[in-house]
């Protein structure tokens, strides 16, 4: 019985899926959406500005440096999350 | 038709890929098998978005090779940075929910003694 | 002292491969700015060099080189490395995180000096995530209880 009604929420979500594909641009095509507002500017500028010929770090630790803050902050979290669940004190 | 279909096969691969992780996770019964399939579910997102990022004819973007004069970088002969860079979050944030996640299916085990999921929910 | 070693393969091989991962993880996170590398990976390779040690020897020994106590301390640090970066920045007189501003203490021009700041916190990043992929395995492995792991043979 669950089998059959994963069965049928799995073509439902394959539907909607290729269903969706038809908007998407062609893979590999230069002037897609996501490459034409604000990545050109990443890429002749970063290295004028930031001295860093490796792009994906001049972006990821300068231009969106917030993010791998909060990033670094999440995977604290996660390592403390997992000492929470797991240690008992010894009168258990 | 043919041509629609063969110029968006990237899209095709990563739908079967996430129909795969999807049945793992609802139709399994045991709790590991539906944690690795949502570990199937995030890796075929992380590559469906990396896939938005290429271009054709172009290089990978690391610029100003070997102490050349700093000629003008063009857009059209660099590959996007920007999936490559969020998705580095996606792939940290994908080990912090699997390490919590077994550590929360330690302690069922400690609880319940199984890992099946009709022994578990249906009432005594 | 180890004690039981199951196979002589694995435990010969990886006494050539753990320093040789270490010193690899060391290389990718100081190349991070003109090849591919940074702190996340250069983290993660360092973390699975000691977990190639648990897994080929025994668990003991892995302990004994990295207590629980420093392990600890080297999690929080590399948070507070990153935001002391960023605090410092702040404290010279510009933005949060505006590393340009850093030309007034190291010896380079304001352009060079965002070389610089990022090179900083990549290293508060590698440091973060080395430590907690050890805590995480360590705990996971050991059920949570550290201190009967260091009596009995795992």
């Amino acid at each position: 019985m669950k089998k059959v009604l994963a069965f049928i929420a799995l073509i439902i979500t394959g539907a909607l899926l290729v269903y969706g594909v038809k908007d998407f641009p062609k893979w590999a095509d230069p002037n897609q959406p996501a490459s034409l507002h604000v990545s050109p500017r990443y890429i002749e500028h970063a290295l004028d500005e930031t001295a860093v010929p490796n792009l994906v770090t001049a972006v990821l630790a300068d231009y969106r440096g917030f993010d791998t803050m909060f990033e670094t902050a999440v995977i604290f979290t996660a390592g403390m999350v997992v000492m929470m669940i797991l240690r008992r004190p010894k009168k258990w | 038709m043919f041509e629609y279909i063969l110029s968006k096969y990237n899209y095709w691969m990563y739908i079967v890929i996430i129909l795969i992780g999807f049945y793992a996770m609802m139709a399994k019964g045991n709790f590991m098998k539906k944690l690795i399939g949502m570990g199937i579910f995030q890796w075929a997102i992380i590559f469906y978005f990396m896939s938005i990022g290429a271009k054709k004819g172009a290089s990978i973007h690391i610029v100003g090779g070997h102490g050349a004069a700093h000629t003008a970088v063009q857009a059209a002969e660099i590959i996007n940075p920007l999936p490559s860079v969020l998705m580095l979050t996606a792939i940290v944030v994908a080990v912090a929910t699997t390490g919590i996640t077994l550590s929360v299916i330690i302690m069922i085990y400690k609880r319940y003694g199984t890992l099946d999921e009709d022994e578990i929910t249906t009432p005594e | 002292m180890v004690k039981d070693i199951e196979d002589i393969v694995i435990s010969t091989l990886s006494r050539f491969l753990i320093p040789f991962m270490q010193v690899f993880s060391l290389y990718v996170f100081a190349h991070g700015h003109s090849s591919p590398g940074g702190g996340f990976q250069g983290g993660c390779i360092m973390a699975a060099a000691f977990i190639l040690m648990v897994i080929a020897y025994d668990l003991n020994e892995a302990k004994r080189r990295f207590r629980e106590k420093a392990l600890l301390i080297f999690c929080c640090l590399g948070v507070f490395i990153y935001v002391g970066t960023g605090f410092l920045c702040l404290l010279l007189g510009s933005n949060f995180l505006d590393y340009s501003i850093l030309s007034k203490i190291l010896p380079a021009d304001p352009i060079k000096a965002r070389y610089y700041g990022m090179a900083m916190i990549e290293l508060g990043v590698q440091i973060t995530v080395m430590a907690i992929m050890l805590s995480i395995f360590l705990d996971l492995v050991t059920k949570g209880e550290h201190e009967g792991a260091l009596e009995e043979d795992v």
